[in-house]
């Protein structure tokens, strides 16, 4: 079973990502800002991210430019996940390392491709 | 693939409008309306009885029996078909295509030209995402007349592929984020695909009954999710109309649930190409009736 780590502040969202996941057989944990989700990778390498973009703490950003600075047995594929839709932010993200982006709003579909697209499902 | 409709269950409760309705569509483009989208015809159809001011479907339906104004029927046609479709549908399939077919294809024709049709191509998804594939291993096509021919029965559905335009719930459903940044731009909350992509595809209303668009033969024939809804005989029909637009040896695409097993004898399952289907040398064959296996 594949994992995926879904980083959000809005308690909603992480709820929607999660009910969607886990209809595609994916175990699912959360985190509510980047700190979090940087600490829970160093502890277990998830599959994939689902990353939002502004989060109080540290953002979806500092969290992919941390993650690609810390050495680590593998990587996770990282999707970003925002209400940013402007292709100024979806090229920051993609020269960022990200390997997908979901404009919010989103639905089962979306995320099922996006997940075949980055090899996870 | 049994044809949802054919057999009716407790359709006695269908109104007559209804019946003369999908009656119609049936007709006219041989898709058979299962009796669950038969009770949703009404709601199809609302936005084009708003249009014209009417107030329910037996007034829709006396004045398509009146009037010989043929953009209330394409207008209703359009309403009932179901033109769902995305871009790279089935994934595999177009994995598949570019690492094996298309290659096998280009090793093959010492011409040098490639002829494509995508037939039901619905919005256009299908066909942009072809285009994508090839300009993907545009150092393999170099040199090469690339054609591909997307047709539909729908007005709509080939006006909004010749739009190019797509919005953000379609892009997002099956395209690859760097496809999206290579191929399309912005345009208001909506993208538009790039005109090297548009020129590679000529889109045309067409109708799989009586195919006017196509001429001579394709190398590669996309026809997916068009015939689930057809009758086994509409379905025998246009598979020998595909043939006749074919060589031996040219591919078939048909959608993932779909196969052409007890439905013709000119194409057979690739041995090489998972998923796709080769058309046979015994083109005797084509026009006879298939017995009907399950
Ligand atoms: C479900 S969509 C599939 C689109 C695309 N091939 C795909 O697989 O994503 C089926 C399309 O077939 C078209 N269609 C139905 N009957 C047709 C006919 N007789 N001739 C041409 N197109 C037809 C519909 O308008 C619709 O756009
Ligand atoms: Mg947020």
């Amino acid at each position: 079973m594949k994992n995926c780590l879904v980083v959000d502040d809005s308690k909603v969202i992480r709820k929607v990502a999660r009910h969607i996941l886990e209809s595609l057989d994916i175990k699912v944990t959360e985190a509510c800002d980047g700190r979090d989700a940087l600490n829970q990778c160093e502890a277990a390498i998830p599959d994939v991210v689902l990353l939002d973009w502004n989060m109080p703490v540290m953002s979806g950003m500092e969290f992919l430019q941390e993650l690609s600075r810390t050495k680590m047995d593998a990587r996770p594929k990282v999707i970003f996940c925002t209400t940013e839709n402007g292709i100024g932010h979806i090229k920051a993200a993609v020269e960022a390392g990200a390997d997908e982006y979901v404009m919010k709003p989103f639905d089962r579909d979306t995320l099922e491709s996006k997940l075949q697209i980055v090899g996870v499902i | 693939m049994s044809a949802p409709g054919a057999t009716p269950g407790n359709s006695a409760a269908f109104t007559g409008a209804m019946r003369i309705l999908a009656g119609l569509l049936e007709a006219r483009t041989g898709q058979i309306l299962s009796e669950s989208r038969i009770w949703r015809i009404e709601t199809a159809l609302k936005p084009v009885l708003r249009m014209n001011g009417m107030a329910n479907l037996e007034e829709l339906v006396s004045q398509l029996l009146a009037s010989t104004e043929s953009n209330l029927t394409d207008d209703v046609i359009n309403a009932l078909l179901n033109n769902e479709t995305s871009f790279f549908r089935d994934l595999q399939t177009f994995d598949m295509l570019y690492r094996d077919l298309l290659p096998q294809l280009s090793s093959s024709k010492q011409d040098k030209v490639l002829r494509i049709w995508c037939a039901g191509c619905s919005t256009g998804q299908e066909a942009y995402s072809l285009a994508m594939q090839l300009r993907k291993d545009a150092g393999r096509w170099q040199g090469w007349r690339i054609q591909i021919l997307a047709t539909d029965i729908s007005t709509a559905a080939i006006s909004r592929a010749q739009s190019g335009l797509f919005s953000q719930i379609d892009v997002q459903r099956g395209l690859a984020i760097n496809d999206l940044l290579r191929w399309f731009e912005p345009v208001g909350d909506d993208w538009k695909v790039s005109d090297e992509l548009r020129r590679m595809i000529e889109f045309r209303v067409d109708n799989l009954l009586e195919p006017k668009a196509s001429s001579g033969d394709y190398d590669l024939i996309l026809c997916r999710n068009v015939m689930l809804y057809f009758s086994l005989e509409r379905r025998q029909k246009v598979f020998s109309r595909l043939a006749e637009h074919s060589r031996q040896g040219s591919y078939l695409i048909l959608g993932a649930g779909e196969t052409v097993i007890g439905q013709t004898d000119a194409f057979a399952a690739s041995r090489s190409f998972r998923g796709s289907y080769e058309r046979s040398a015994k083109t005797e064959k084509i026009n006879q009736p298939v017995r009907k296996t399950a």
